[in-house]
């Protein structure tokens, strides 16, 4: 009884549910399917079997399998920001208003204009690229690459922002079972009566594997019944976990693996609040691989076109979806499963032409099959082509005699043998073995802790599968650790395994196919053998073979065997290809989860982040946190106006920066001191208590690490301060100073960059700001709180606080440290109290650009390659101790008068503008890399000299001041002459600071 | 790859960073040979199959130091050990009588 709308929808089987129907459009026009099909499976019940056009030659395709190794059936769903291209259609599940469209085709489908490429397939052989397109290079990125990428055809991305979510997450399992077929169904079954945690992971939207595609009978019952037993007692159990729609795609180190489920795939969109894919990371003390095992197609004439189909994957659509890919059949097979198609084929109303069987003499259930079957049995026949073009209308079979018949049919099965899915097991080095039974590669030696059953361990046959399903998970718990009962293995029927491998019809009428994502042929092969390109690896980039987003699951083991033959050698002397994850593609975004846009990573804001919000300011990143870079008011015309406000309001009244971002920590014990004098370079012996003292630290090769302040704040505790930029570096440097290097020193070190607000208060009015807040009981007059000075007291009424006299913009001032939680309270008191003293926030760019004035250094000074004495601070480091980089410091390329040092500069013509980069050359020398004697590292406008000023190394520097260079900037056309000049621009006795 | 950290359990391998080689001890800068001994401590490394002593810092966790023993071939780890308990066993059993020896406990 044929379905009213559905030509090819069986009236009854499946696990469809034909009560609801689904409308849904490909390539505009409108079908209907049911609840539980695939795009495949609905295309099919249509009757459409032409899906797509082919990468290269653009040859007509069909659908020719029904799971995740489908090569060609692959389209462009859904619309607008959900535009997703390479959509394999036997793995989209239909839902209501589904829209899909073919690829790779213009102006449509079934006249597409460069199917001309299919009769240049002369032209397109292997290697077509590196021959062709040799000369001249410079044609390459105009003319050849443009033209190949729009007649190489991949589907359109979508091009708006992805509106999905996204996201990760991470199980643990004592078991993991991968695949929830018979074998992996019985394996978490047995594994999960042993208490054990199991994570059973599956690819498809309902389990039971091939027991239900080929409509198997357990315990004298259809499979579909035992199956959903297992299912209900899994489903039931605390410590089972059942992933359904999800594709375990790498296997790593450790027993983790990545896996993607497709949460909301098979819905029209995702539900609010619903991640569209959620990517795994498992970690599993025992696996299971029962991952199954996937069809090799046959390679004759045409095996191509739009109606040529596995075998298997017939069996599916009737037995899972109810419907029948073809009306008249011809059914070809080297192997006796490929065989037991026709028993499908009768019972769901097929006409069974003929079962090809390339062996001549088949085995007597084959025979009995095609008796059972009415079918016409042509023993060791191959179909040499296939006849038709959008679709198959016959097929010209070579019988054992030679004699060639021409037979009508709409469709053909063909099956050439199964393939373990060994790829999560060589994912970590498990070396691929062929096997002479299954004549296909096992998995050799298995990773740690993994062990594999059914069909991915070579066990094709029904009882095989349970049996091996069944020990592997019994073994799995066990090994894992858990007392384990025994599972009773239900009856099955010995399934023979009977194969006589073919790997390739002679004299194909047509082109056959081996990888027929990537359009690569047998006369491909053939050419690559001749050309010299006969090592697998070599086989493979030459023709692209098994490079394509299937990664050849249905093709590399056919070619290695073609490539064995021509060649003449085994099979195993030919070689074998390692899989890579991941198994199936895995999107981008889906790996990426909510780590995106703004959330892309933590945005660490600082204590006066709301307050300087709602003052407008400007906000960078610098690194993690998100500081203000300026303070804008109104009528200011560019940054640049505000920035030498900010600046003239330092140097003449007082300005605040929030400087929480410097990294913190705390020194104590009572060999603080001696750790501390091993971390920096310079001498902390002579520091006493409450006071502060500059220091830089040096990697043990005599580079800068870091710079910073270092306070005493008692006889035995430390209070320093790193940059923003090297925090954690700095602590993890210390760490492992203090617990590698010198472990049997008593010093505790803590990080409390987060738990100290900090205001930099700078400016000759600074001491009038702070004696505002201090409580009075505290002397902050010169005599009692001088330069370098630092001291615990209280603000505000006894808020304990840190008073520090630090400055980096070279005016007097003072950094305020308070309790975090105080912070944004302090800024606002502190605003408010200098008021009438003119104060303002200033942003990174005055603190910059003042301390460039000064001649301090910062990160780009400190870029991994520069010492002390590069920058002008080769004074300070100490003969007299053991430090990190004492002794490599003195290496003598380090010490070289000709090694650039730090200088500053300032423009000739002084309206000149000066770029960071800009490397110096000879005033008359020609400009090449090669007579570079430095670069150009910091430049500023500086406010207090009216002119740009920059800071530099310059080879020999310290000895040419006055002399004029150019500073040159071929990028951005910067050609400057500049004069070589202190690099203290500003007040540089440093009596301001001392006020 | 996963590392059993003492204080923390088995974790990830993000939560960790490399950080060198953990057979190396640093010289004695005040020896007439410092500089020779530093510059092999410091760069020459050989890269032989098989185990590896490697520092690795457990940053996104306990800040431990770890010396690790680990097949740079199979990933294995065979042991993972406190840097810490490792560096004073070996100053304790060091025949240079400069070495500290002062044990807080």
């Amino acid at each position: 009884m044929a379905h009213p709308t559905q030509p090819n929808r069986l009236s009854s089987g499946g696990l469809v549910d034909r009560t609801r129907t689904l409308s849904f459009t490909f390539d505009g026009k409108t079908y209907t399917g049911h609840p539980g099909d695939t795009l495949a499976s609905a295309l099919i019940a249509n009757g459409v079997m032409l899906t797509g056009r082919s990468f290269k030659y653009h040859r007509p395709r069909g659908i020719l399998t029904a799971g995740s190794e489908e090569p060609n059936a692959l389209v462009e769903l859904r619309e607008g920001a959900r535009r997703e291209p390479n959509t394999k259609a036997t793995m989209a599940e239909l839902y209501g208003g589904l829209s899909a469209r073919s690829q790779n085709r213009w102006p449509s489908l079934s006249f597409d204009v460069m199917s001309i490429n299919s009769l240049l397939s002369p032209v397109f052989v292997a290697g077509f690229y590196y021959k062709t397109f040799m000369w001249p290079s410079a044609l390459w990125e105009k003319l050849y690459e443009p033209a190949i990428r729009r007649a190489a055809g991949l589907g359109r991305a979508a091009e708006t922002h992805d509106p999905d979510i996204y996201e990760k997450a991470t199980a643990f399992a004592d078991v993991l079972v991968i695949g929830g077929g018979p074998a992996g169904l019985i394996a978490a079954l047995a594994a999960a009566r042993s208490k054990a945690r199991v994570v059973l992971v599956d690819e498809n939207a309902s389990l039971g594997g091939r027991a239900v595609d080929d409509a198997s009978e357990i315990d004298g019952k259809p499979a579909r019944e035992w199956v959903d037993a297992a299912e209900r007692e899994l489903s039931g159990l605390e410590n089972v976990r059942i992933l359904r729609r999800t594709t375990a795609f790498g296997s790593y180190d450790g027993g983790t693996f990545g896996a993607i489920e497709r949460v909301s795939d098979h819905l029209a969109a995702a539900p609010a609040g619903v991640p569209r894919q959620r990517v795994w990371r498992i970690v599993a003390k025992k696996t299971v691989l029962a991952s199954g095992a996937t069809e090799r197609p046959l390679v004759f004439g045409n095996n191509d076109r739009p109606g040529v189909m596995l075998a298997g994957a017939v069996r599916t659509y009737i037995n899972r979806f109810g419907v029948l890919p073809g009306k008249r059949v011809i059914v070809f097979t080297n192997n006796d499963y490929g065989a037991t198609t026709v028993t499908d084929l009768k019972r769901a109303g097929a006409e069974v032409v003929a079962l090809v069987d390339t062996r001549p003499q088949p085995s007597e259930m084959t025979k009995r099959l095609a008796g059972e079957a009415q079918t016409r049995l042509i023993s060791g026949g191959v179909i040499v082509g296939a006849l038709g073009r959008h679709g198959v209308t016959g097929a010209v079979i070579r019988t054992n005699s030679g004699d060639e018949v021409k037979l009508d049919c709409d469709l053909i099965a063909a099956s050439g043998g199964w393939n373990p899915n060994i790829q999560l097991a060589t994912h970590q080095g498990a070396k691929p073995v062929w096997n002479t039974t299954c004549h296909s590669f096992l998995a050799g030696v298995l990773p740690h802790g993994m062990s594999s059953a059914g069909a991915a361990s070579g066990a094709l046959s029904l009882d095989k599968a349970l049996a091996s399903g069944a020990a592997a998970g019994s073994a799995a718990a066990s090994e894992a650790g858990f007392a384990t009962v025994p599972v009773s293995v239900p009856d099955a029927r010995a399934e023979s395994e009977a194969i006589t491998p073919l790997w390739r019809v002679d004299n194909p009428r047509g082109k056959a196919f081996v990888d027929q994502q990537n359009d690569v042929a047998t006369s491909d092969i053939v050419l690559a053998e001749r050309e010299g390109f006969r090592a697998v690896e070599h086989l493979k980039r030459y023709t692209t073979l098994g490079m394509a987003t299937d990664q050849g699951r249905t093709a590399n083991v056919n070619a290695i065997a073609i490539m064995a033959e021509i060649t003449g050698r085994s099979i195993p002397e030919t070689g074998i290809t390692m899989a890579r994850p991941p198994y199936t593609p895995v999107a981008v975004g889906a790996l990426a989860g909510h780590h995106r846009g703004k959330t892309f990573k933590p945005t660490r804001l600082p204590p006066s982040y709301k307050w300087a919000k709602e003052q407008g300011a400007v906000f960078v990143e610098t690194g993690l946190w998100l500081r203000p870079s300026s303070f804008p008011r109104p009528g200011e015309g560019d940054w640049l106006d505000t920035v030498k406000r900010e600046v003239n309001t330092v140097r003449n009244a007082v300005g605040i920066c929030d400087v929480s971002t410097l990294g913190k920590v705390d020194v104590q014990g009572t060999d603080a001191l001696a750790f501390i004098e091993k971390l920096y370079c310079n001498g902390f012996k002579t520091l006493g208590v409450g006071k502060a003292r500059y220091g830089c630290m040096l990697r043990e090769d005599g580079m800068l690490l870091d710079d910073g302040t270092c306070a005493r704040l008692g006889e035995n505790h430390f209070f320093i301060t790193t940059t923003t930029a090297n925090a954690v570096k700095v602590v993890q440097h210390m760490e492992y100073c203090h617990q590698w290097l010198w472990p049997e020193m008593d010093v505790q070190i803590t990080s409390a960059t987060e738990q100290w607000a900090q205001y930099a208060i700078a400016g000759p009015k600074s001491r009038d700001l702070i004696r505002r807040v201090v409580d009075a009981e505290f002397d902050v007059s010169d005599a009692g709180f001088p330069y370098m000075g630092v001291g615990a007291i209280t603000v505000c009424g006894g808020i304990k606080a840190r008073l520090f006299r630090l400055s980096f913009s070279g005016e007097r001032a003072y950094e305020l440290g308070v309790p975090a939680r105080f912070g944004d309270a302090l800024m606002r008191r502190l605003m408010e109290a200098g008021k009438d003293l003119g104060v303002c926030a200033y942003g990174t760019e005055a603190l910059g650009v003042m301390r460039i004035e000064k001649g301090h250094i910062s990160g780009p000074e400190l870029n991994g390659t520069t010492t002390p004495r590069d920058v002008g601070l080769g004074g300070m480091v100490s003969s007299k101790k053991d430090f990190i980089g004492s002794v490599l410091g003195k290496r003598p390329g380090l010490v070289d008068p000709q090694r650039p040092a730090l200088v500053g500069f300032r423009p000739v013509d002084r309206s000149d503008r000066l770029r960071s980069g800009a490397h110096f050359i000879p005033r008359n020398a020609m400009a090449s890399a090669t007579v570079s004697e430095g670069h150009m590292t910091s430049t500023a406008y500086s406010p207090s000299n009216g002119h740009w000023i920059g800071l530099g190394f310059l080879k020999n520097g310290a000895n040419r001041m006055g002399e004029i260079v150019r500073a040159y900037d071929p990028v951005r056309n910067g050609d400057t002459l500049v004069e070589v000049v202190s690099p203290v621009f500003v007040d540089p006795e440093g009596g301001r600071v001392r006020g | 790859m996963r590392i059993a950290c003492p204080y923390c359990g088995e974790r990830s391998l993000d939560e960790f960073v490399y950080s060198g080689d953990a057979t190396v001890t640093r010289p004695d800068a005040a020896s007439p040979t410092a500089m020779e001994d530093f510059v092999r401590y410091s760069f020459e490394r050989t890269n032989p199959p098989g185990m590896h002593r490697e520092l690795w810092y457990h940053s996104a966790g306990c800040h431990a130091w770890l010396v690790v023993t680990r097949g740079v071939a199979t990933h294995t780890i065979a042991s993972v050990e406190v840097a810490r308990d490792v560096a004073r066993a070996a100053s304790r059993t060091s025949s240079d009588p400069a070495a500290p020896a002062k044990d807080p406990a």
